[in-house]
């Protein structure tokens, strides 16, 4: 077999379509995707400031990269690197070091915020309080991306979120009856617009995780793997290998779910349009008269 | 030929007549690994001999 498009040795083969490309081929297939969300979703929009939240893995390192290079052709739109230093000793400091190199040769300006300064302490140590590590890392990852996002005048935040990650989402939401959650999915996130909430975008929607990480090996992206240590007990990590399981057996379970979702989802916006409320101890947008940030900072800094 | 596992660091030594049939020998589910043959990606079809160096590279995000 080769490239169908060019003859080439193929790296990529697309499943069920019996369709295989070589290197430049899957890289201009990838990037159309890309650029094809961008229009389509409408996800950015003259003189946007998009900030990319970055982890220094592939997901968010591809996708700075695509939107690094977007912005070199539209001079009216500013690319700021943010990215949410958790306190994770042998983990998150090896990828951003990866990251600060890359953001340095390619001239991008990259802000680093901590948990250790906003929070007074490293996620390793909340986690003697408070055990589970993805809910309590989740929530103030989200509200420090906002905050800083705001106070640094970004409107839109793109996100590395890929097929496989939306997927497990919209089925996690099912599982858990959490309609309302998944009303705030898609390629570009929020029910209503409000002032205190900057939008989230994803670029990477439709391009699966495998997708992705030869993309981002093609691009020197893909370092040496490294785990979270909390990662592999979350309720994620099952769906995740469930829905992995069956992408196999069943070749396109995962763009199904993404394509019925996206059907219904305008039905579960317009129920859940709910009005904006915010969070009595920090003014942040939240359901709940203390938002769940806020709620976390309470327990892990009593005494 | 020589297989490298990167997530779980084991090298196996293992034959196989393309990609396809060494994944299921390893019992490894290929939507989740990509494969490398002296540093270049090859894809499942692809035929191998006993001398090639293989890396499985997990997909799966560590975070």
């Amino acid at each position: 077999m080769v490239c169908q498009k060019c003859a080439q040795d193929p790296v990529y083969e697309i499943p069920k379509a019996n369709i295989q490309y070589c290197k430049t081929c899957f890289s201009e297939y990838f990037e159309h995707k890309v650029w094809k969300t961008i229009r389509e979703y409408g996800l950015i929009e003259k003189n946007d400031h998009i900030g990319v939240a970055v982890s220094g893995g592939k997901d968010s390192m591809t996708l700075l990269y695509l939107l690094a290079n977007f912005a070199k052709e539209r001079r009216d739109i500013k690319i700021t690197a943010i990215a949410i230093d958790e306190g994770i000793e042998g983990y998150r400091n090896r990828t951003l070091d990866g990251l600060k190199k890359f953001c340095g040769k390619e001239k991008i300006n990259l802000r680093i915020f901590s948990y250790q300064e906003e929070f007074g302490k490293p996620l390793d140590i909340m986690v003697k309080k408070y055990p589970k590590a993805c809910s309590v890392c989740g929530v103030l990852r989200r509200y420090l991306l906002n905050t800083k996002a705001k106070q640094l005048g970004i409107t839109k935040l793109a996100t590395g979120h890929n097929l496989d990650d939306e997927a497990q989402s919209v089925l996690m939401n099912q599982f858990r009856n959490n309609p309302a959650v998944s009303s705030r999915l898609g390629p570009i996130t929020g029910v209503v617009q409000d002032a205190k909430f900057v939008k989230r975008i994803k670029p990477l929607y439709f391009l699966s995780e495998k997708e992705t990480s030869t993309y981002a090996f093609l691009r020197g992206f893909m370092d040496t793997y490294i785990e979270c240590p909390y990662a592999s007990d979350s309720y994620r990590a099952q769906v995740r290998d469930m829905l992995y399981e069956f992408e196999a057996k069943f070749p396109g379970t995962k763009k199904n779910i993404i394509q019925s979702f996206l059907e219904v989802l305008p039905v579960l916006k317009s129920k859940y349009k709910a009005e904006m409320r915010y969070c009595q101890t920090c003014g942040e947008p939240s359901q709940n008269e203390q938002c769940k940030a806020c709620q976390f900072i309470q327990i892990l800094t009593e005494k | 030929m020589k297989v490298y596992i990167e997530r779980t660091k084991e090298q196996k030594i293992i034959e196989a007549g393309d990609c396809k049939e060494l994944l299921q020998k390893l019992k490894i589910n290929p939507t989740t690994v990509l494969i490398a043959r002296n540093g270049q990606l090859i894809t499942e079809q692809t035929k191998l001999n006993s001398q090639d160096e293989i890396k499985l590279i997990s997909v799966i995000s560590g975070g």
